[in-house]
This record gives C-alpha cells, structure tokens and sequence, in this order.
C-alpha cells in the first residue's frame, strides 16, 4: 500500500516494524535497501501528518448525523 | 522596670504555649463550615462554627488529596487536627488532617452503598478495565457543549494530538435529567462506532453538582460501553463512581485529555528517533555485509588452487629435467658402443688386411679364391692388392 494511503497510526507502526526488521540484519540485501528506502518514505510522510494536522471537531447528532463546530 | 516585649516576640512566646500543650495537638471538633475558600493554590480556608463561637480551620492540600468529600458552607462536620497560632496575623486556628460530614449525610451514605454494591459485583475489577489505544485518532466526548471542560479537552487536544477528530455527544452534567442523558450520549457513541476512546467528563463543582456522575445507570452504561472509557470529573480530590467504572480515571477533564493523547511533540521525537533507528541499523547490516565479503575473500585465498596449480607446474619441471638428463645419458652410452662398434668394424675391413701387405688371390674363371689344390701351372688368376689388381697365371706348382 502507498505510504499515502495509510493512517498515521499504519505508518507509523510500519516504520516501527521496519526498524525491527533492519535491527534484525537477517535480510537479504535488495530487500533490506527497499525497506530502508519504504521507512525513509514513512517517516516523511508521519512527520507530514503531524505538520499538517488540524483538530477536527463535530457534534453527534440525536440521528446519528454529524455536525461541524 | 517591667520587660517590654515586641508583638513578634509575645505572639512566639503565645505559640509556644500552644504548642507545649498536648490537648491541642490533636483534637476533635464539630461544627458548621462558614467563609469556606478553595484557592488556586489547593488548600482549604474556613471558620468553623456553633451558635456559641468560631475557629479557623486550614486544609493544606496534601490532605485535601486524601478527602473523598468536598465540604461547602452550611455543611455540618467533624474534624480532627492540631490547634496552633498563625503569627503573621496574631490568630489561633485549626490545621485539620480529616474533615468528614457530621452523621454522615444521605448523598454520602448512597454513595458509600452502591459504591460497595457496584465493587462487590466486580464492576469496577481491574480485570474488566481495557487498555487505550496509542494513537486515538477518534475521540468520543461526552459532556456538556457548553461547558468549560469541552473547551479545555479541545484545548489540549489540539495542542497535543492534533490528528484526532473530535465527536462531542452532547448532555447534561448535572441535574435530575443528567443521569440519563450521559447514558444515552454515551450509548450513542457506541452505535456510531469507530471510536477509539471516549473522555466522560465534567468540569469541577460542588458533590451535589457531580453527583449525576454518582448514578448507578451512568456506572452501568459506562461498564457496557464497548469502546473505552476514561473519566475525568470535577477535581482531583473528587472519586466519583462513574471513575470507579471507567477503564481510566482521570483527576480532572484537561487530565483526560492529556492521558488519552500521546503528545505531539513526543510523536516527532519518536519518528525521528525511528529514523536514527532506520540509518543505523541500515548502515550496520551494510557494514555486517562488507566484513562477511572480506572474510569470504580470505577464506578463498585459503582454499585457492593456485598454490595447486603452482605445484603441479614444478613437478612438470622436475620431470622433464629427471627425462632431459636421463636421455643425455642414453645417447651418451649409444655413442660410446657405436664407437667400439665401428673401431671393430674397421678392424675388419679387407682394404686394411689389404694395406698390411695381404693378397686376395681368386681364380679368373669364376672368382672363387684359389686353393691350393687348384693351382694347376697355367690357371689365370686375379690378384687383389691393396693398391689394385694385376692378373697372371700359375707357373708351377710347389711342394705339395
């Protein structure tokens, strides 16, 4: 899945996965460098999430509908 | 002349008196609060008193931590503390360490009876209460939308986990009708799923204003909840049963907040601190691979045919000078006999018998060599010297 598509807390818990598998060093080389080069992209693309964020707050209505505040 | 004491020193000297005095050092007293003030700074002022008097009592806050009930005026108490002089305004007061309700009220008896009932049911155990999620990136709010407490929850929120999005469902937080309304805000929020947490909450207030948050039905439906619940209600030293049953109580609706979140400041130190981890480890793997390189290399210099090769090709050259020499002294012996040979080959030759001074008599007719039988007068024969022939005839014959 692109880096882009996932949540901050998919891309973040990837990254983390990422780390752990390269601190494992049992990977092959080619695999070991596109991991490398995936965590690089998801540690961007979290510390984007976060540059950007905004707090986003509604009221749950008594239908079940939402309303901006 | 009698002795003329300062207003410090007599106020010291009254002090001391108070403080020698062991009654006062710990004594009971009932009364009526009056004047109560609860400052910032988290302790309690107020003057206690009866029809006939009154005495000023403190609370420091280490103690009103340790109070479950929140006293306002009117209330009838007992207290217990030390008597002692407050010198800076020449006035004697009561520091209290316990403070509870004289007779002890009906709220505070409901209060102590379903809490005993709910915890003897095991609704509040340990074992029911659910873990947060890290990163809440949907918080349910339950509470008033007009209350402090949802602004300062947003407030926080905003500061330190920005990426959330907000879901108030709106109710009252106090009064009769609260109860049930908190139960169906929170019911609600479960029916519109996809919540990582909800924040109960409530901002701080006098234990008639919280007791909503005191109801067996907001106990009840905080329990049922599938999602989460963290309470946060009134202040720190407010237990209310509501944060009995909650999975996490909060002291207050701001400590909620922070404790649902993670901050973001600790979220951008944890990526970078993932990214220092990526390099790292990135870079050892990378290094690990160069030694192992290295060491292979050395491991096939070991095990090289090289050196094989190399002594192969020495034995090739020692065999073929163990083969040169050994022909050399094959022809040399060749020669050596073809010489004795062809020295006794010489010797045999007719040519050199000839030069010695023989004769080869044969007889003309057919060449055979002349006997002496057949040497009749007359017969021609041929005479081979060593120098040519000459041919001639038998004359006679001689002494047989």
């Amino acid at each position: 899945m692109a880096a882009e598509e996932l949540s901050f807390e998919g891309a973040f818990a990837e990254l983390d996965s990422i780390v752990r598998q390269l601190e494992s060093g049992e990977l092959p080389l080619a695999e070991s460098v596109a991991l490398y080069e995936r965590g690089r992209a998801l540690s961007a693309y979290c510390q984007g999430l976060l540059d950007q964020a905004e707090l986003r707050v509604s009221k749950l209505n008594e239908d079940g509908s939402l309303t901006g505040l | 002349m009698p002795t003329t004491y300062s207003v410090g020193e007599l106020t010291a000297y009254i002090r001391d008196l108070f403080d020698q005095d062991d009654r006062l050092q710990s004594v009971w007293v009932s009364g009526e609060i009056s004047n109560l003030s609860m400052p910032a700074s988290g302790h309690w002022y107020f003057t206690l008193k009866d029809r006939e008097s009154q005495i000023k009592c403190v609370v420091w806050r280490s103690t009103v931590q340790r109070i479950n009930f929140r006293p306002s005026n009117g209330d009838q108490v007992v207290l217990h503390g030390k008597l002692s002089i407050y010198e800076p305004q020449g006035i004697y007061q009561i520091y209290a360490d316990a403070i509870r309700p004289q007779g002890v009220g009906d709220l505070y008896q409901q209060y102590e009876r379903l809490k005993a009932s709910l915890e003897a049911e095991g609704l509040f155990d340990a074992s029911r209460k659910r873990p947060l999620p890290a990163f809440p990136l949907r918080i349910g709010i339950v509470t008033s939308s007009e209350a402090a407490a949802f602004q300062d929850v947003q407030n926080i929120l905003r500061r330190r986990f920005p990426l959330a999005d907000v879901i108030l469902s709106p109710t009252l937080v106090q009064g009769m009708d609260a109860p049930p309304q908190i139960c169906t805000a929170i019911e609600r929020l479960n029916r519109y799923g996809d919540l990582d947490v909800i924040i109960v909450c409530r901002g701080g207030g006098s234990i008639e204003d919280l007791w909503a948050f005191n109801d067996e039905r907001v106990a009840r439906a905080i329990a049922a909840s599938a999602i989460p619940i963290v309470s946060g209600v009134g202040h720190e030293t407010d237990f209310t049963i509501a944060d009995f049953a909650a999975d996490l109580r909060a002291p207050t609706p701001s400590a909620a907040a922070e404790l649902v979140t993670p901050s973001l400041d600790d979220l951008r130190e944890a990526i970078a601190g993932l990214t220092v981890g990526l390099d790292v480890s990135f870079r050892s793997a990378q290094r690990g691979r160069r030694e192992q390189l290295a060491g292979f290399e050395r491991s096939l210099g070991h095990v090289s045919p090289v050196g094989r090769v190399r002594t192969y090709r020495q034995r090739i050259d020692d065999t073929l000078a163990r083969m040169d020499s050994m022909t050399r002294h094959r022809f040399a012996l060749l020669g050596e006999r073809l010489a004795s040979r062809t020295a006794a080959l010489n010797a045999a030759n007719p040519e050199a018998i000839l030069a010695r001074g023989y004769a080869i008599v044969t007889r003309r007719e057919d060449g055979q060599p002349l006997t002496a039988a057949d040497a009749v007068p007359g017969t021609p024969i041929t005479i081979q010297l060593a120098d040519g022939r000459v041919s001639g005839r038998i004359e006679n014959e001689e002494g047989r």
